[in-house]
């Protein structure tokens, strides 16, 4: 069996199974926020009864992240919802915020919810992870099981800690060789998602194997799965190892198992990369597989750069656009917003050292380059959001982004024209005010 | 390319909807009590959901749907190929609980105003909540991208029966098939390129067939297979409660 298969069978308690069976799984954790946690919460009491309690307390984790830095009355009171449930039911993870002014003032406050399921210590090899969110598939990084649901598959898994699955056969990207100075984990998603299209991973599960992904860190990992997703994959995984065992020392004392895929294991399709080989990438308009060599839309004028969310708004990416502005030395010639994933992000941003900077923090080494101040930490305006939503795009204009996905409309307005980048292209492009490679500044 | 048998489950159950009962009934519908509250605990409301049709008066042509043989008859929408839940419904919209009525009928308001300039036809005419269209014909992949359920909810609230894609996306269609709202249909053809916005439609599911009256032709869609147990069945809860998973309502 697969790697998927064997987790699926695992939590199935079947011993064997195939691609296309339909299981009753049994879910690890549930997570959801503050866009679709209201809505299965209804549908939660609506089928369980208004006294029901969920399945188990602790493994349901709340996180509030989507509208949160908004005057937007609903926005806010969802977050109220979230935090009546949590009371009633005596949920022990809830990420609660109160005060809106000031994120540091809300210590339990994380942000991003992929991002804080991971630096929490949810994410577990060989268990099965479900959220309320289509970029659940990040936590596939961990070798486990992670998929996004609705609300109604949601509010079912609260009352009995259960789903019914498709098994999905799993297609095998093979990724090799080392991995050029210039490219980042997001240039390998968007080649795969460029080739394979936005239908091509659909009802599938990619495993992500090959040097290249033994090597890769865990933020990086987080990154190549996020996007999964964007193919229409249903979850994508990378086989636990070392870095993945270090990462969780100090976050999990939960006992785990992880299972990796047999010698003999059949998959649907092999894809083979020479890593070594690419070239740092975007994804222009409308769509996360119009895929195009960053070098050849240098002509593309650009209005402004987004550093930010699940996909690009982690710790190392700051880092990695750090780095660019580092190596130039001059100044952004676009707005240039930088909104860390979450709390801990947001104060490595400020405490890191950047190596070969004699010492200077990104918060620094941005503000020399003349970006905005780094934003309160949540899903900001990747989605757009209420229209007051920092970042938001009110007007049509060309924007580089770190985020996910580019269809019209994607961060506020229709005639907005997104380019999906690595931080390190997002960054070279805020730089000269054009789409542009960052071997213009890391060579 | 997703087949209507992607997702199986048992046949033989009540159909639950996790949104507001309709009166306009997409499945064979047992009646079913249902009683729930909004999402900031407001008052019960219990329904009755009825077995007949009861056309629902609209400024536009009336329903004509009819029990049992699922057909759905009225004007079609047509969108292209990779259609994602932002075009659907914008994420500006998604602070609307779709478990509370008022903001149910209010996501409906909005469905598909995301679609671009390009679509010179609105799905839902300015000034008006609900749509004139009744089925939707689309391309490839429909309902890619955000697994907001907040999208078939939107569309099914806007008074849309069905849709007939090339494809689907993953969690749009599962969606679509846990919360009743609207019926996730595949065509053997490309549909899109053949119907027009406007064209009369009438989809008549025993035969697996749809009927373009404006053009007079005629094409097939996928066999259900699956797909069709499910929806009558009504869903995750239905089935659990048969298959003695979950306790029986009182």
């Amino acid at each position: 069996m697969t790697l998927t298969e064997k987790i699926f069978s695992r939590a199935s308690e079947k011993p064997q199974l195939s691609p296309g069976d339909n299981v009753w799984v049994n879910v690890d954790i549930l997570m959801t926020h503050d866009v679709c946690g209201p809505g299965s919460f209804g549908i939660f009491k609506k089928e369980f009864g208004e006294n029901a309690k969920v399945w188990d307390r602790e493994k349901i984790v709340i996180i509030p992240d989507h509208y949160i830095f908004t005057s937007d009355e609903r926005a806010n009171r969802n977050v109220d919802i979230l935090r009546d449930f949590c009371m009633e039911q005596n949920i022990k993870y809830f990420y609660d915020i109160k005060d809106l002014g000031n994120f540091k003032a809300n210590p339990d406050y994380k942000g991003v919810c992929h991002i804080a399921l991971a630096q929490e210590g949810h994410c577990r090899p060989g268990e099965v992870l479900l959220g309320t969110d289509s970029h659940t598939c990040t936590a596939g990084a961990f070798g486990q099981f992670a998929t996004g649901i609705g609300n109604t598959d949601a509010g079912f898994v609260l009352g009995t800690g259960k789903v019914l699955l498709k098994v999905p056969p799993t297609l095998r990207f093979v990724l090799d060789g080392e991995m050029p100075d210039y490219l980042l984990a997001k240039d390998l998603i968007l080649q795969i998602i460029g080739e394979i299209s936005v239908a091509g991973a659909t009802y599938k599960s990619m495993e992500f194997v090959g040097t290249t992904v033994e090597r890769l860190s865990m933020e990086e990992r987080m990154t190549l799965c996020n996007m999964v997703v964007e193919a229409g994959g249903k979850n994508g995984v990378v086989p636990a190892d070392g870095t993945t065992f270090k990462y969780l020392e100090d976050k999990t004392s939960l006992p785990y198992e992880p299972v990796y895929s047999d010698e003999k294991a059949s998959f649907l399709s092999e894809y083979r990369f020479d890593i070594s080989k690419l070239e740092p990438l975007v994804a222009k308009p409308h769509s996360p597989d119009n895929r195009a060599l960053a070098r050849e839309c240098k002509d593309v004028k650009i209005d402004r750069v987004y550093i930010g969310s699940c996909t690009g708004g982690k710790t190392e990416d700051f880092l990695a656009a750090a780095k660019v502005f580092l190596a130039s030395g001059k100044k952004v010639k676009v707005p240039t917003f930088l909104v860390p994933a979450t709390q801990k992000v947001w104060m490595d941003v400020y405490t890191l050292p950047v190596p070969g900077s004699g010492g200077k923090t990104c918060s620094q080494i941005f503000e020399e380059a003349g970006c905005d101040t780094p934003a309160s930490p949540s899903c900001g305006a990747c989605l757009g959001g209420p229209k007051d939503t920092y970042a938001r795009m009110n007007e049509p204009m060309v924007c580089v982004s770190t985020t996910n996905r580019n269809f019209p409309g994607r961060m506020g307005h229709k005639e907005g024209q997104i380019y999906l980048a690595s931080p390190y292209t997002a960054a070279a492009s805020a730089l000269t005010g054009y789409v542009t490679d960052p071997r213009e500044f890391l060579e | 390319m997703v087949t209507a048998s992607s997702i199986s489950f048992g046949a033989n159950s009540t159909f639950t909807s996790s949104s507001i009962p309709k009166t306009k009934p997409l499945f064979n519908i047992i009646p079913h009590s249902l009683k729930f509250t909004t999402g900031n605990g407001r008052a019960a409301v219990t329904f009755q959901r009825p077995v007949s049709v009861i056309p629902k008066a609209t400024s536009a042509d009336s329903r004509a749907t009819k029990e049992p043989s699922r057909t759905f008859h009225g004007l079609c929408y047509v969108v292209g190929d990779n259609i994602d839940t932002d075009q659907i419904i914008p994420a500006e919209y998604l602070t609307l609980v779709p478990s509370n009525p008022d903001e149910y009928e209010k996501l409906g308001s909005y469905a598909l105003i995301g679609l671009p300039a390009t679509y010179t036809t609105r799905f839902i005419d300015e000034n008006e909540t609900k749509t004139k269209y009744k089925i939707i014909i689309a391309g490839g992949n429909f309902g890619c991208g955000s697994s907001r359920e907040h999208a078939p909810v939107a569309l099914g609230a806007a008074g849309c029966s069905a849709v007939v894609a090339e494809s689907y996306a993953r969690i749009f269609f599962r969606n679509s098939v846990a919360t009743g709202e609207i019926y996730p249909l595949e065509s053997e053809a490309r549909l899109c390129e053949e119907c027009s916005t406007g064209d009369v439609v009438t989809i008549e599911m025993a035969e697996r067939r749809l009927i373009n009256h404006t053009t007079g032709k005629e094409y097939k869609l996928k066999p259900i297979g699956d797909l069709g147990p499910v929806i009558d069945a009504g869903g995750i809860f239905a089935y659990a409660r048969k298959t003695g998973m979950i306790a029986s309502r009182n």
